[in-house]
């Protein structure tokens, strides 16, 4: 077995030391009835190498990836095209194979990544001081909600109709279970965000409302606004980022008063992957610091005055403070925010910038040309490089229809809220840098005739 | 004025009605280095033995348990950027909080000077 | 310390203590320093080449736009590689030595994995794309799902968490969510003194109250103890098997049974499976729930803190609630993908939904290559190998570092020490920090919390017969050292990049930013950037 150095003469040896006949000797505490006399039945043995790289490219060659058709998702996720040294050095395997950073002393190369990234995300979300990183931003966005209870002493959240329904979803599943007051508001297909009804929902029992910012359909809410509003009842404002690219071009969420920002940082360095691994990005005011979940790294000096950097604040964590830990996480994602670190300092505040110039430009040309299609329009007053369009028929049944051409062109609304009536001819569509004219074409000459014969 | 002593290594020196509490300097030099005080609000209502303030070292974080009933009068301000304090003034300024009592006589249940000493020594 | 090896070779690093002269630049040969990239780098470089975008944006977006682009420097790409090359090096990692870190399970991370997980069918598919384009991702999450299930003879399992202790809290949902449905209010969960301070604050967040069991001498749970606790307010326990003391709780069926037969639930901390997989299912033991780490068991790499993935095996009794996505074969052999949208297709008691999208895709195409790769009889190798490893250690330590529960009998993939017989004002610190001096990643210390002065060494598969020799022998020249109370062991590090860190000032005065500004032009504003 490639992966397994000990040799048979080493094992016959070391068994000899420990001064015990057989290897079953050592699973003596195991009851005679559990313990299996041989591999489990059924299942394969040992492959090679290349058995086992043949056996996996084929499930990989089941799936349509995304840089191989023109491609128009988001809704959470993006595909930004991640420059080649990133994942090279994320591979480095000092960093690759390297654990929690628990002894410093050789464990400076993350340690100075995390605070590097810790002051790339406060300085991108226009907070004080911003973590190591959590799992994503679906789970960022409870802890945030948890964080903003804890902070207030209230325990009602009000949740924004263009808050991602699958965030909304963890939300409302964990405040099952411990009992929080989650006020969710209903999604509307409306040019404008649903600002005025996120304001009429404070009241003096509101720990804080969570607005995504774009919102899940695209729009962009009026930040200011609501954090007026929110700290007028005592209540915090929790800004939601899915798609961070998007601070290169719109004010900052801190800038414009929330009290804590979260988001996913997939856009930045990582990449679809179905899904996951991702990482939560979670920034707040400095005042929250010992509220906070999840790992801090700070800095400090060693023995020699030397600048150097500990994970720090730990007695907030599960590990020290066990049942009255801020949060059960353990982990953070670290080699995710690696990746969205070196991203980050690639671009630059200037860089990414310009990037997010770009990735509008595209979403302006995508949106020009399908709403020149007879019977489809535009929703959004407003949008950065996401957007919803109106379709004349339900837009589950147009997804499936275009990809039989080769095109994955947007996620349904009825996939994102099955429940909810009255949004299934909506389809979310986003353009990226890696979209192309011609990308934008085949999408629209695709659209345009599975919508044949359809009443506009 | 009189000291009293808790077994959760508390002291509370009461004044009046008016108690000051803090740890004691044997329960400091088991903590370490401290680090922060999470200390309670003032106008709190506390019962004897509730956990109402939470002082952190780098390792550690232990609860400060109230050794009498009452409301919170005060806390003290200076730890916020001085928690060592609670290192170096550990019966003195390093005091965290006072109460107001409301049952002076839970004093009762408390040990005089000499009797945690023997309590310390005997640990 | 710089004695020669077996083969005649000698470090050329001087002795503790030897001061060096310095030199101008900071740096020392290949012992480099690294300033911030904020230091680095500038507003006006970029790594990425973009295009100058002509057009102005979208009326309805202007009240939105910044005022200046994020204060954040950007550097070349040979700055930016250097950089981070330079960082990697002052790294203590897997690919450099061993890493025995108790309870952690740091084995080889296989590089097929990583290739594996690269490919374009998997990397570059979007967690929302049609499911008929994305068959194959489906098919991954189910051949996982089925050895997993297979391994540990449980009913099912829930595949969207995205760590170990999400994992846990999965589970103790799924029992929330059956007791919920049986109509009852259980609210106590028991758990072991020497549980990992994950169980008890994952408990704390489902809701639950926390009520803790000794330990028996042996390091093993007290049976008895657990029984007493047991009534009709005991939602469950939860038990870590192998334990974290590194020894397999031989009860583990009896407690099982007692708690069914109160109506509890028994979950099973999986952190140290590693040390029985392919040779015992904790399906055969009564367990109900158990998460496992594809970071420890299966190999994904643990990248400095994450990402994990933390799959949940369930039994019969928990199966059906638990979360939503759900990727299960149908009668008809297909593969089903349950969401939301069609929960009722056989999944309409889930509790909810932890993650957005389907959890930790990355770590199942890793977990699963390397899972192929070792087959059925290759996984019983491992357990049996990283147990043998650690008896090893244990057995060619036990004279010098007293072991607790030596007596006790065999460990299973760790070996526990503590620093009882050090000499005066020597403590498992001092070991820790020696042994980095000699090249090798400190084991786990201070954990579990029921030894003073733990210390837990987990070799794992991973190390070889000669690599795990030269660990012994510098652990035995530490406790050696420490018993003869060699003072230089309390200034160790010395010949780490960085010696030790003040954590103290870090707690007091926390800097988690940096709070310089970048340098040249400052920040240029969007009609520069915008180009138009």
């Amino acid at each position: 077995m490639r992966y397994l150095p000990l040799t048979p003469a080493d094992r016959a040896s070391m068994l000899e030391t420990i001064g015990v006949g057989g290897i079953d000797d050592l699973f003596v505490d195991v009851p005679a009835q559990a313990r299996l006399a041989g591999p489990i039945d059924g299942l394969p043995a040992h492959a090679s190498e290349m058995a086992v790289e043949r056996h996996m490219t084929s499930l990989a060659a089941k799936n349509l990836s995304a840089g191989s058709v023109p491609f128009f998702l988001g809704a959470g996720a993006y595909r930004h095209h991640v420059p080649a040294s990133v994942d090279h050095l994320i591979q480095r395997g000092e960093f690759l194979t390297a654990y929690t950073p628990y002894q410093p002393e050789i464990a400076q190369g993350t340690l100075q990544v995390l605070f590097e990234f810790q002051t790339q995300v406060a300085r991108l979300f226009g907070t004080d001081i911003a973590n190591a990183s959590m799992y994503d931003g679906s789970t960022a966005c409870w802890e945030a909600i948890l964080m903003a209870a804890r902070v207030t002493r209230k325990g009602r959240a009000v949740l924004s109709g263009g808050l991602h329904p699958h965030y909304g979803e963890v939300v409302r599943t964990m405040a099952k279970f411990t009992k929080d007051d989650i006020v969710s508001l209903a999604p509307e297909l409306a040019a404008d965000p649903d600002d005025n009804a996120v304001i009429a929902s404070i009241d003096d029992a509101t720990s804080c409302v969570v607005v995504q910012y774009p919102d899940v359909l695209g729009r962009i809410p009026d930040l200011a606004a609501i954090a007026d509003a929110a700290h007028a009842k005592g209540a915090l404002l929790v800004a939601v980022v899915t798609e961070p690219v998007a601070l290169g071009l719109i004010e900052a969420p801190g800038v414009l008063g929330a009290d804590i920002v979260v988001g996913e940082g997939q856009s930045l360095g990582v990449g679809l992957q179905f899904g996951g691994p991702y990482l939560g990005l979670f920034g707040c005011r400095e005042k929250f610091v010992r509220q906070m979940p999840g790992r801090l790294c700070g800095q400090t000096v060693d023995a020699e005055g030397r600048r150097g950097f500990v994970l720090t604040l730990s007695t907030r964590e599960q590990h020290i403070r066990r049942e009255k830990a801020t949060s059960n996480i353990c982990t953070n994602s670290g080699l995710c925010a690696l990746a969205f670190s070196i991203h980050l300092t690639l671009l630059g505040g200037e860089g990414l910038a310009r990037l997010a110039a770009v990735n509008h430009a595209r979403a302006q040309a995508t949106f020009e040309r399908l709403a020149r299609i007879p019977g489809v329009t535009l929703l959004n007053a407003a949008y950065f490089n996401e957007a919803t369009v109106i379709l004349p028929r339900d837009a589950r049944e147009v997804v499936r229809d275009l990809a039989d051409r080769q095109v994955l062109g947007g996620v349904s609304l009825g996939r994102l809220f099955p429940v909810a009536d009255g949004l299934h001819n909506a389809l979310l569509v986003a353009a990226t840098e890696t979209t192309t004219d011609d990308d934008i074409e085949a999408f629209a000459t695709a659209l345009e005739t599975v919508l044949v014969g359809v009443p506009g | 004025m009189t000291r009293y002593f808790s077994e959760d290594h508390e002291w509370i020196e009461v004044e009046g009605n008016l108690g000051t509490v803090g740890i004691t300097d044997y329960a400091q030099g088991q903590l370490g280095d401290i680090t922060f005080v999470d200390l309670p609000a003032e106008g709190a209502t506390v019962g004897k033995g509730d956990s109402v303030s939470v002082v952190d070292s780098v390792k550690a974080a232990s609860d400060v348990y109230t050794p009498v009933s009452g409301t919170v009068a005060a806390v003290n301000e200076a730890l916020a950027d001085q928690p060592e304090l609670v290192n170096t003034e550990a019966e003195t300024g390093g005091w965290l909080f006072r109460v107001t009592l409301s049952d002076a006589a839970e004093l009762g249940s408390l040990m005089d000077e000499a009797a945690y000493k023997s309590y310390v020594d005997s640990l | 310390m710089n004695a020669p090896n077996a083969a005649g070779w000698r470090p050329a690093m001087g002795v503790a203590g030897e001061t060096r002269s310095a030199t101008s630049s900071g740096d020392y040969g290949l012992m480099l320093e690294e300033a911030l990239s904020f230091e680095l780098g500038s507003a006006d470089k970029c790594g990425v080449d973009l295009e100058k975008t002509r057009r102005e944006p979208a009326s309805g977006l202007t009240r939105f736009l910044r005022k200046a682009a994020p204060a954040l420097p950007g550097l070349t790409e040979p700055e930016t590689v250097r950089h981070y090359t330079r960082l990697s090096r002052q790294n203590y990692a897997i690919d450099l030595g061993p890493f025995p870190l108790g309870s952690c399970t740091m084995k080889h991370n296989p590089r097929l994995n990583e290739k594996m997980a690269r490919l374009p069918g998997f990397a570059d598919v979007h967690p929302l794309q049609p499911q008929k384009t994305v068959e194959g991702a489906l098919e991954v999450i189910e051949q996982l799902a089925d050895w997993l299930i297979t391994l540990t003879g449980m009913a099912s399992v829930a595949m969207s968490p995205k760590a170990g202790a999400h994992g846990e809290l999965c589970g103790l949902l799924c029992i929330r969510a059956a007791l919920d449905a049986r109509g009852e209010t259980r609210d106590i969960v028991l758990v072991p003194e020497s549980a990992h301070g994950t169980n008890p604050a994952t408990a704390a967040f489902a809701g639950f109250k926390v009520e803790s069991i000794p330990a028996t001498p042996a390091g093993r749970v007290d049976v008895e103890a657990l029984k007493a606790k047991l009534g009709p307010n005991v939602a469950g326990v939860m038990i870590t098997n192998p334990n974290t003391c590194g020894l397999f709780e031989p009860d583990m069926h009896e407690i099982a049974d007692a708690v069914h037969a109160a109506g509890g639930y028994v979950y099973c901390d999986g952190a140290n499976f590693n040390a029985i997989v392919g040779k015992v299912r904790p399906g055969d033991l009564g367990v109900d729930a158990m998460h496992i780490n594809l970071h420890k068991t299966f190999s994904t790499p643990h990248g400095g803190g994450g990402p994990g993935a933390g799959p949940v095996v369930l039994s019969e009794a928990l199966a059906p609630f638990a979360p939503l996505p759900f990727v299960t074969r149908g009668a008809d052999g297909c593969i089903h993908l349950v969401e939301e949208e069609n929960r009722g297709e056989g999944h309409d008691q889930a509790f909810g939904r932890m993650v957005a999208f389907h959890g930790q895709m990355g770590m199942f195409t890793r977990a699963l290559t390397y899972i192929l790769s070792h087959g059925a009889d290759g996984l019983r190798q491992v357990a049996e190998d990283a147990v043998l490893n650690a008896n090893y250690v244990l057995r060619s330590c036990e004279d010098l570092l007293p072991a607790p529960f030596a007596d006790s009998g065999p460990c299973m993939h760790e070996a526990l020490f503590s620093d009882a017989g050090l000499a005066e004002g020597f403590s498992t610190l001092d070991i820790a920090k020696g042994l980095i001096d000699e090249g090798f990643h400190p084991m786990t210390v201070y954990f579990p919390l029921v030894v003073k002065g733990a210390m837990l060494v987990e070799p794992t598969e991973t190390e070889s017969k000669a690599g795990l020799d030269r660990f012994i022998a510098s652990l035995r020249s530490l406790a050696e050292r420490a018993k003869g109370g060699d003072e230089s062991l309390h200034s160790a590090p010395y010949y780490a990049p960085r010696r030790r860190l003040d954590e103290t000032l870090a707690a007091r005065k926390p800097i988690l930013v940096w709070q310089g500004n970048p340098t040249e032009s400052g920040t240029p504003s969007l009609s520069e950037i915008g180009g138009s």
